[in-house]
């Protein structure tokens, strides 16, 4: 028996570049930066005081408001790019096919700023003032949760925490559900919103991050010379997946296939990638092997490529690796230089223009890569988007604790 | 200064995203209001806050309408 086919029938984000797919889409496209001085607290004590913020969020179309202040800002962007994903894909739950509905949307950091205002309130008025609602309103499964009470999904709700893995985790395996049997539509991906005084100091102690204060949106620079560290993006991505057959049937606007997903662990350092990229490369080759494609037909990848001068290096070497003579015409990008890194939201943005990309037949750039490094001689698209074929794409994930993830988007055939 | 009575259903609205006009004197905050037993928590938090005092949860758990909530007030703080 052949497996159930997987189509992405839904997308729905919220980003530094626009609060919805088609607004994020114009900017990355165009090669814009969703970067800027943080304005929401006192940055100056911080050795990095920008991120990439999203900006003019308004809840208000989409949930009432009495709800959303019961959630984390990450909870509603999550909430508001879930929403977006079903009106998307017109799919319509219905006591027969709730239990077959199911929701994987998770969070590399969770409600960090809720939890630092819960410790504040403890330290300035006592254990009496801490709302009933702070933890329902700062836990990592409360997108996945808030979403099925909203339509009423009745399968499988999870949310899997692999740091910045955690939207590519979260699509793949809400697919493997798909695929297995188990349900026939799935509701996933991942939101974040860590840019607050702990979350900052935190990525900025492990010197994670960029310190290019005087030029934000120069900042995030994958495979440039220049890098030096990441930029804290904040947002959502969430996708609606949906058996193949279940989708024509109901007449279903399909943008792609989801033809492959893998997986593997680095066994090395708790932040760090092994040099020679080998973590990165077994799970490209477990994906390639998941979608039984031939390289040749990835037309372009879009990379991690945090802008870290570890990361970077170590993901080039793993598509070389992989991609073997076929590494000449494929084009390699990373959206992060834009919006930068959306921690556990950056895997399904990042699928979502993965998606686009076959769509529109058009390649991301990678902005500010002005001189790339020693051993970064191929397409990595820079400054401008190219038009090309684009029939499959790859697109890669890679997590503190050594946790990778990569999945393969077709064009339906 | 407003009287206790528009303290009282002022911070109801509010914990309670209804209008200021809906929180009639009779009203239950579960059966026409719309509130949960988190909600009801955290309004009696908010009554708490606003007349500086505490409640005991015995007592808590008795105000469930708005006169019960203005008359709690009245009776031990006016």
């Amino acid at each position: 028996m052949s497996r159930r086919r997987v189509v992405v029938t839904g997308l729905g984000m919220v980003s530094p570049l626009g609060n919805d797919v088609t607004s994020t889409w114009e900017g990355i496209v165009a090669g814009r930066s969703g970067a800027a001085t943080i304005d929401t607290f006192d940055a100056s004590p911080f050795t990095t005081q920008f991120s990439a913020p999203v900006k003019g969020f308004d809840v208000e179309p989409y949930l009432p408001v009495k709800d959303a202040r019961k959630m984390d800002p990450f909870i509603q962007y999550g909430m508001v790019a879930g929403i977006q994903a079903m009106r998307d894909s017109g799919l319509e739950i219905t006591e027969e096919n709730a239990p077959r509905i199911g929701a994987a949307i998770g969070a590399g950091i969770g409600g960090i700023g809720s939890i630092e205002d819960g410790a504040k309130t403890i330290a300035t008025k006592g254990p009496r003032r801490i709302s009933p609602f702070f933890v329902p309103g700062a836990i990592i499964n409360m997108i996945a949760g808030n979403l099925s009470i909203k339509y009423g999904f009745k399968g499988p709700n999870i949310s899997v925490v692999t740091a910045c893995t955690t939207g590519t985790h979260n699509i793949g395996l809400a697919a493997r559900m798909i695929q297995h049997g188990e349900v026939d539509a799935m509701i996933a991906g991942g939101a974040e919103m860590a840019c607050t005084p702990v979350g900052l100091g935190g990525f900025a102690a492990a010197r994670a991050l960029s310190t290019r204060n005087d030029d934000p949106q120069a900042a995030s620079r994958p495979w440039d010379k220049d890098r030096d560290g990441f930029v804290l993006g904040d947002g959502a991505g969430v996708l609606v997946l949906e058996e193949y057959e279940t989708a024509k049937a109901r007449g279903a606007k399909i943008y792609a296939e989801l033809v492959g997903f893998g997986m593997s662990g680095d066994a090395y350092h708790m932040t760090s990638p092994p040099e020679n990229g080998e973590g990165a490369a077994m799970s490209m080759q477990n994906a390639i092997n998941d979608a039984q494609i031939d390289v040749a037909h990835i037309n372009y990848i879009n990379a991690h490529g945090t802008s870290t001068p570890a990361g970077d290096i170590a993901e080039c070497k793993a598509v070389k690796s992989v991609m073997g003579s076929a590494v000449d015409q494929v084009a390699v990008s990373s959206t992060k230089s834009m919006i930068g890194h959306l921690l556990g939201a950056a895997g399904s943005v990042e699928a979502i223009f993965s998606v686009l990309a076959i769509r529109d037949q058009v390649a991301p750039p990678t902005i500010n890569l002005d001189n790339p490094d020693e051993g970064c001689d191929i397409n990595l698209v820079p400054h401008t988007a190219q038009e090309r074929t684009i029939d499959a794409v790859l697109t890669n994930s890679f997590g503190f604790g050594g946790t990778n993830g990569s999945l393969i988007f077709r064009k339906l055939s | 200064m407003s009287s206790i009575e528009e303290r009282v259903k002022k911070i109801v609205a509010e914990q309670l995203g209804v209008k200021e006009e809906e929180v009639k004197n009779e009203a239950s905050f579960v059966e026409d209001l719309g509130a949960d037993s988190l909600d009801t928590v955290e309004l009696v938090m908010a009554l708490e806050e606003e007349f500086e005092t505490e409640i005991p949860d015995e007592e808590a758990e008795k105000i469930t309408t708005v006169q019960l909530a203005i008359d709690y007030v009245n009776a031990n703080l006016g």
